[in-house]
């Protein structure tokens, strides 16, 4: 499964709610499955399908209005659980950047290691993105990772953000972090033979 | 300048650390479960690569099993089918494994401490983001994705950048009623659900060194609530008294040898962190969530924030969160009714949690219409607890112990809170639905979950011990 990101101009998806954690991105009873595929239909599970499984037509996802591959959401994004079943769903129904004001640890590096980028930017960007989506639910979003910034098309307005330089490479060439870790083995090895302790 | 506890350790497993990479850290321990686990090992075997160190990583059945009558077939296709994928990835890669039936089996979080594989000075990984709680013994433990626990099973490393240290404080001395997880809960309602996020949190001062290693587990397992990738305690007679003699935890000259290497894990009296925050415990009531994060909590005779008392761009999210809790804000909670009481989950599952709780309701009976469910958190501590006779003193209160695994805390195997009960939980999430589809958590310590399962509302347990 080796995919890579560079560049992505898209609608995006307004979600302005401040910490959703990965349960509500992936609740656990779905976290069932032995394989990474197929996440993307329990995205948001709970959010978008009522008791009886029917859609919610208030909740974003369930608007016709609003589609495409990059999700806008409140603060603090991704917190709670490890899961990594919270990027597989996320990939898996199609989204390919986040953009938060804020994310939390584990899911920001769950998001770099498929291929997701999440893009943090300042709050006050956030609202102007958000603001956009909601004046043009058509309106675009331009992601360059190689030059590191986010654009609203339709304004041209645009912010600048961080990625570690490692992490930007892996991105761009399809590299993964096994390929790196492989690849030290003898390292390792040395290593393992100079510690005095096992711990 | 002086070292962090955290850059001590840290340093000691460096592999490889290059300019504009994150450094290759070598890991010691690396636990796995059911869940987070099977896409690891695919992956393994699509590259047609071994484990690398299968001694160093051990495995346990917790999310998904059943915690009534495990010695039975899991009824359930899915988590079944879960539970004997680790059997067969396990058996296949060569990793021990404590599944069913097994004397060792139980959250991965509750079994590593009490075998004595958790030491200070380690670092250790899991799948799992409550594995700060191994940080309790000074060691470098955090919660990992999946893509890495196949980079762990594939070359005992995971790639990181080093974390920034905050120091949290508590001074003085705990209340009576008042126990380490309001000491956490509280902090988090001060710093928020991710006021520490990116850091590396040392806990120190008087109330933290007073406190056992359970209790001490307690509060590093719950720094991931406020964002932290982990926290720590520095070691002290206090763990080493508690580690020797476990399982696997070094003996004889190797025990001496490790000591002497224990004692040095201290941050240095100049060491320098990025923040540090001061609390004092005599400030620490019993606590209460109210909210849908573990931030959203509060004093349990206090009332939840009015909404004027919120910055308008938080209101809405506020609403929300008090919408599906049912809950209005500016109301109290002290008095409401409760439907189910959960004590258990790698937060509060321990023997000192149950003797807690079987202290209080000694000859008390449970409130009528309360579900009372009590989970150990390991086969070791339903034995202890049998052999202590605390299985019979909850029997005689109307509840029944059941068996170890993480049950209600995440709802994965049947243990669900039905949509729209309140339950008083001693687990460490109040997510929307994290208990059963829009099932309502309030967490607390097992001392006012046990109050609730008594008289069947919201307690200030003060004035019940
Ligand atoms: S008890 Fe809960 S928090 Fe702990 S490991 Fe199990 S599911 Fe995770």
């Amino acid at each position: 499964m080796k995919k890579n990101f560079q560049h992505l101009i898209s609608t995006a998806v307004p979600l302005p709610i401040e910490n959703i954690d990965t349960d509500q991105i992936i609740p656990a009873r779905f976290l069932k499955a032995t394989t990474r595929e197929g996440f993307g239909e329990n995205l948001f599970r709970d959010w978008r399908f009522d008791a009886h499984n029917q859609p919610k037509p208030d909740f974003v996802l369930n608007n016709p209005l609003y589609k495409g591959e990059i999700l806008v959401a409140g603060k603090n994004f991704g917190c709670g659980s490890s899961r990594e079943h919270a990027a597989w769903s996320l990939g898996d129904y199609g989204f390919k950047a986040v953009v938060s004001s804020f994310f939390a640890d584990i899911f920001k590096n769950n998001a770099l290691n498929n291929f997701i980028l999440p893009i943090q930017v300042s709050d006050a960007f956030l609202q102007k993105i958000f603001k956009a989506i909601e004046a043009d639910a058509q309106a675009r979003l331009e992601v360059d990772l190689q030059a590191q910034f986010i654009k609203i098309v339709a304004t041209g307005e645009q912010e600048g953000f961080d990625i570690n330089p490692y992490k930007k490479a892996c991105l761009i060439n399809g590299y993964d972090d096994i390929d790196y870790l492989l690849s030290l083995r003898s390292n390792i090895e040395a290593y393992e033979v100079s510690r005095e302790f096992n711990f | 300048m002086g070292k962090t506890l955290v850059d001590k350790i840290w340093d000691a497993h460096v592999v490889v650390s290059k300019p504009g990479f994150p450094d290759a850290v070598y890991i010691n321990t690396h636990f796995i479960h059911e869940v987070t686990s099977p896409q690891a090992f695919d992956g393994l075997r699509k590259r047609g690569i071994p484990v690398f160190r299968p001694q160093k990583t051990r495995a346990t059945a917790d999310h998904n099993v059943p915690t009534i009558d495990q010695h039975l077939p899991i009824k359930e296709a899915l988590s079944r089918h879960q539970v004997e994928m680790l059997t067969k990835n396990t058996t296949e890669f060569g990793v021990e494994l404590y599944g069913l039936g097994h004397p060792y089996q139980g959250i991965v979080h509750v079994i590593g401490p009490e075998l004595g594989i958790t030491l200070p000075g380690m670092t250790i990984v899991c799948g799992d983001s409550h594995t700060s709680t191994h940080g309790a013994f000074g060691a470098i433990a955090f919660g990992i994705g999946t893509s890495e626990v196949e980079q762990v099973l594939a070359t005992q490393c995971i790639l990181q950048y080093r974390p920034k240290r905050m120091k949290i404080e508590i001074n003085g001395q705990l209340k009576k009623g008042v126990v380490s997880k309001d000491i956490i809960l509280y902090v988090i309602s001060k710093i928020s659900a991710s006021g520490a996020t990116g850091y590396f949190v040392e806990f120190c001062g008087e109330a933290i060194r007073s406190l056992s290693m359970e209790a001490r587990m307690t509060i590093c397992n719950m720094s991931i609530e406020m964002g932290a990738r982990g926290g720590l305690i520095a070691p002290d007679e206090t763990t080493f008294s508690y580690l020797q003699g476990r399982e696997f935890a070094p003996k004889g000259a190797d025990w001496d040898k490790a000591l002497a290497y224990w004692k040095t894990l201290q941050s240095d009296a100049d060491a320098v962190f990025d923040t540090t925050l001061t609390f004092d415990a005599a400030d620490i009531e019993p606590m209460i969530t109210y909210g849908t994060n573990p931030g959203m909590g509060m004093g349990v005779t206090q009332h939840i924030p009015a909404l004027e008392q919120l910055e308008a761009q938080e209101r809405p999210s506020f609403k929300k969160s008090l919408d599906y809790m049912a809950l209005e804000p500016g109301s109290a909670l002290l008095g409401k009714k409760v439907d189910y009481v959960f004590i258990g989950s790698c937060t509060n599952s321990r023997i000192e949690d149950l003797r807690m709780v079987a202290d209080f309701v000694k000859g008390k009976h449970k409130a009528s219409g309360v579900v009372v469910w009590i989970v150990p958190g390991s086969k070791q501590v339903e034995a202890q607890a049998k052999k202590e006779g605390i299985d019979k003193i909850f029997e005689e209160a109307g509840f029944h112990l059941r068996e170890p695994g993480c049950s209600a805390c995440l709802g994965m195997n049947e243990d669900k809170v039905p949509a729209g009960m309140y339950c008083i939980s001693t687990s460490n999430r109040n997510f929307e639905g994290r208990q059963g589809p829009n099932a309502r958590t309030l967490l607390a310590s097992p001392l006012t979950a046990a109050a609730a399962a008594i008289t069947g509302k919201v307690m200030d347990v003060r004035e019940m011990v």
